[in-house]
């Protein structure tokens, strides 16, 4: 089993694995979110409150479920990278951050269109939001940590330091901010998540979660090699892969 | 159809969730195969370079 | 000469640090005048109601004392970036981290106790309520304290940056937000007569955890800068 994982963490080896894992993890994503999409836009019976407007939690909180995941993706393998020394671990860290923005941005902005009909204004300081808000500013600071450096061996200890820092305090910053916000806001404010406890409505919920997490899986694999072709350039086999397509 | 499309009278607040989301996925993907395509082509011209000034 | 202790190395290197800054009182100084003149700013803005401003008092005071503190964060291991004392330091015998809680605290007792002991008069001038004031100057000894444990991971991993100032900010601020929360709420109980304990506890509890995990965070990162 080490074997294979040792085998794994060298580039070259990672690169072709990558490019075969993309197409199955592209396609069962493609089903699951298809699936996904019509059980939430068709099949689920409307809400009581919102009506058919609740539908907009199909794509937020699978969303805001990734954001947090890849979060932490990102921490850890900053910290597999950092501990023990493994290029591959950082190229995969780097290559999380900008899909983890783009989630957590999503979540934000669905969260705020659900927030329109719901509460009548385009933006309200609930726990869900605010804490996603808080999490781009993590993602803000690990890109704009990563650009400050020339040198990439610098830039991904230095993002790795600030990506552990970052993912202790994510539950510390979670829980604050839903504490705060239980002071601060009436009893009247649901929660975002609250209307998925008919099967009916949940189905379709984790199906689309499981799509998004496919999808990242096949997004990640796109990156890490296109980061990693990048970071090995002057290595041989690279050179030869250049040569290669050069068909 | 035009009830599914009209969405209870959220239309305007469901269908652009749902549209900004695929626009965010999908230019994620677009982006990282573009990047892969980019690198591959910037060393090729650097190899191409290198053989014809040797 | 016997390897001193790690807690004697902690203590020389506090005093070597104040009295460094001794020689430039002056320095001390900008980051008080900056959360005074913060202070000024916001009735300014908001007009100069006495409701309106008691209400905002614990906000307005722990916002600017965390700006303040960030402000200042900056300058903890910027001069000995410079001059390379701070290589010195990463190749000396004591742990690193040891060297680096003592400058924070250095540091702290430097930027964050004469905010605590100015915060009075800025409260007064906000109209918090007299009651609230010791809750307020032990919510930002803790919140100034943390902040500075914060702060010197943002700072080690930014020193010698071009630009780094901005960056630290942007890079602390999000994870000083408990703490704002904490500390604005336990000045805000005090305002009304309700017990504070709950978020004072809270605070300590985070400051343990800083004290005990920000030091590593601050080492590792400086030694990046240093390598």
């Amino acid at each position: 089993m080490w074997t294979w994982l040792h085998r794994l963490a060298s580039p070259p080896h990672f690169y072709r694995a990558a490019g075969q894992l993309t197409p199955w993890f592209g396609w069962s994503a493609g089903i699951l979110i298809a699936l996904g999409l019509y059980g939430g836009l068709v099949w689920a019976p409307p809400d009581n409150e919102m009506g058919d407007g609740f539908r907009i939690i199909y794509v937020h909180v699978p969303s805001a479920w990734m954001s947090l995941c890849t979060y932490t993706i990102m921490a850890v393998s900053a910290a597999i990278g950092l501990i023990w020394r493994i290029k591959l671990a950082h190229a995969v860290a780097a290559s999380t951050a900008v899909p983890g923005a783009s989630f957590t941005f999503l979540a934000l902005v669905t969260g705020s269109i659900w927030g329109k009909p719901m509460w009548g204004t385009w933006w309200v300081w609930d726990a869900r939001l605010t804490s996603e808000l808080v999490l781009l500013f993590l993602f803000l600071g690990y890109l704009a940590l990563r650009a400050a450096f020339d040198d990439t061996d610098r830039a991904d200890r230095a993002s790795a330091v600030l990506a552990i820092v970052g993912v202790i305090n994510v539950p510390v910053i979670h829980y604050s901010v839903q504490w705060w916000a239980t002071l601060h806001q009436g009893p009247t404010v649901t929660r975002l998540a609250a209307p998925a406890i008919d099967t009916r409505m949940l189905l379709p919920l984790l199906a689309m979660a499981l799509g998004f997490t496919l999808y990242f899986a096949a997004l990640l694999m796109l990156r890490v090699r296109a980061e990693v072709l990048e970071r090995e350039r002057r290595s041989r086999w690279v050179q030869e892969l250049a040569d290669g397509s050069m068909a | 159809m035009k009830e599914f499309l009209d969405m209870g009278g959220y239309a305007v607040f469901v269908w652009p969730a749902f549209l900004i989301t695929a626009l965010v996925l999908g230019a994620n993907v677009v982006a990282a195969r573009r990047r892969e395509a980019a690198v591959l082509a910037d060393l090729r011209r650097r190899r191409a370079a290198d053989r014809s000034r040797s | 000469m016997a390897l001193a202790s790690p807690a004697h190395a902690f203590i020389l290197q506090v005093r070597r640090d104040l009295r460094l800054a001794a020689r430039r009182w002056g320095e001390a100084g900008n980051p008080l005048v900056f959360f005074i003149i913060v202070i000024t700013l916001f009735p300014l803005a908001l007009g100069a109601e006495h409701a309106l401003l008691q209400r905002f008092a614990p906000g307005v005071l722990w916002v600017a004392a965390l700006l303040a503190m960030l402000l200042a964060q900056e300058s903890v291991f910027r001069s000995d970036y410079e001059d390379g004392s701070l290589e010195q330091l990463a190749l000396s015998p004591q742990p690193l981290s040891i060297l680096v809680l003592a400058k924070v605290a250095a540091h702290w007792l430097l930027t964050g106790v004469p905010l605590v002991l100015l915060a009075p008069l800025a409260a007064y001038a906000l109209y918090l309520p007299a009651e609230a004031t010791p809750t307020l100057m032990l919510g930002l000894a803790l919140g100034t304290l943390l902040l500075s444990l914060l702060g010197a991971i943002g700072a080690a991993l930014t020193v010698g940056l071009h630009r780094g100032g901005v960056l630290l900010a942007i890079l602390i601020l999000p994870l000083a937000v408990p703490t704002l929360l904490l500390g604005t709420q336990a000045t805000d109980m005090a305002a009304t007569g309700l017990d504070p304990q709950g978020p004072i506890y809270w605070l300590c509890a985070l400051l343990a955890l800083a004290a005990s995990l920000a030091p590593f965070g601050a080492a590792a990162a400086l030694r990046i800068h240093l390598e």
